[in-house]
């Protein structure tokens, strides 16, 4: 039997099923204070564009990737209260590099999709794009070099 | 990582506050037990006694717009009045009404009713009368039946033609307190 195509939620039992998630990856990023205001950020993005969805599939990569870009500009963005750890490497010329990423991995499943742009535009470990996905740490590596393969193959035939 | 309930509340007030909601709900304490209570920008849209608010929410994802959020403050203005008006404070109310969710028989039916006032009593055949579809009772029957907004547009005002109170949506009990508060009834 096939599947039927996958509503979209309330917003509200979206909300409710990946805040605490989304706010223990932002907070491993960032520290708690600034994942706070990381955390209605997020949220506030994906409320801005949730009427525009086309289907309810892969919600939780979406708002993974989502909290991923808004940690990024956190980073970048000195206005912004920080509590820096080590991880104030996330230097100025990484974002060229996810920027291109996200445009080049558009067409790709949504899945292999997130796991390239968390790893390689954001340089996420596979445990953490492996919650991410709500799969392994084994599962987001394979969806990672699966999808590369597949860039690979389309920029070999371009 | 528990989102605290400080930051939760924090985001659910910004969502509200920055109008990107279709429909913002919350739960109402009242006497005659908690209610879901709904709004949208244009005004309340939805009043229901139904014990598993989540069907509420997913109907008025499908019907409204799938931005549905639960937040206290878009709300708290319903919430005032109601406690008024259980404390015999109040007897009419105040507020903006979204009938969007209301075809437009029921609509009309619907206006109608929100002119009957606190502490008498109609009929069903009366109202079809108003709503000029004289022989339309039963459908008006429907109409209570299915009120988005009980308790603001006041079904429980609406009996049979022997007087007696026919059914309720959120049962018979609720109808006679009500019809009680309002000393409509003895």
């Amino acid at each position: 039997m096939m599947e039927a195509v996958a509503t979209i939620p309330p917003f509200e039992r979206f909300y409710a099923e990946h805040r605490d998630a989304i706010f223990g990856f932002l907070a491993r990023r960032l520290g708690r204070p600034a994942a706070e205001d990381a955390f209605q950020e997020t949220f506030l993005r994906a409320l801005r564009a949730y009427d525009r969805l086309e289907h309810g599939r892969h919600l939780r990569a979406w708002i993974f990737t989502i909290a991923a870009r808004v940690a990024t500009d956190v980073h970048r963005k000195p206005s912004v209260k920080l509590s820096l750890g080590e991880e104030e490497a996330a230097s100025e010329d990484s974002r060229p590099a996810y920027l291109e990423l996200e445009h080049l991995a558009d067409e790709l499943p949504p899945a292999e999709r997130a796991a390239v742009v968390l790893r390689y535009g954001y340089d996420l470990p596979y445990s953490e794009i492996g919650a991410a996905l709500g799969s392994s740490a084994d599962a987001a590596r394979q969806a990672a070099s699966s999808g590369i393969r597949r860039l690979r193959r389309k920029e070999g035939l371009a | 990582m528990k989102v605290s309930p400080e930051l939760d509340r924090r985001f659910r007030d910004a969502a509200a506050d920055a109008g990107l909601l279709d429909v913002a709900y919350d739960m109402v304490d009242t006497p005659i037990g908690e209610l879901f209570v709904a709004t949208t920008e244009a005004g309340l849209c939805r009043i229901s006694y139904d014990p598993e608010p989540e069907r509420v929410v997913e109907n008025l994802a499908r019907t409204v717009g799938t931005r549905v959020l639960r937040s206290a403050r878009p709300v708290d203005e319903t919430r005032r009045q109601l406690a008024e008006y259980f404390e015999k404070q109040r007897t009419e109310f105040e507020l903006d009404v979204d009938l969007r969710l209301a075809a437009e028989f029921s609509r009309r039916v619907l206006d109608e009713l929100a002119r009957v006032p606190y502490g008498e009593l109609t009929t069903y055949g009366e109202l079809a009368k108003r709503a000029e579809h004289p022989r339309a009772a039963r459908a008006v029957g429907t109409v209570m039946n299915r009120n988005p907004i009980p308790i603001v547009l006041p079904c429980h005002r609406v009996v049979g033609a022997s007087g007696s109170l026919v059914g309720y949506g959120g049962g018979l009990e609720r109808k006679e307190v009500l019809l009680r508060l309002e000393g409509a009834i003895l």
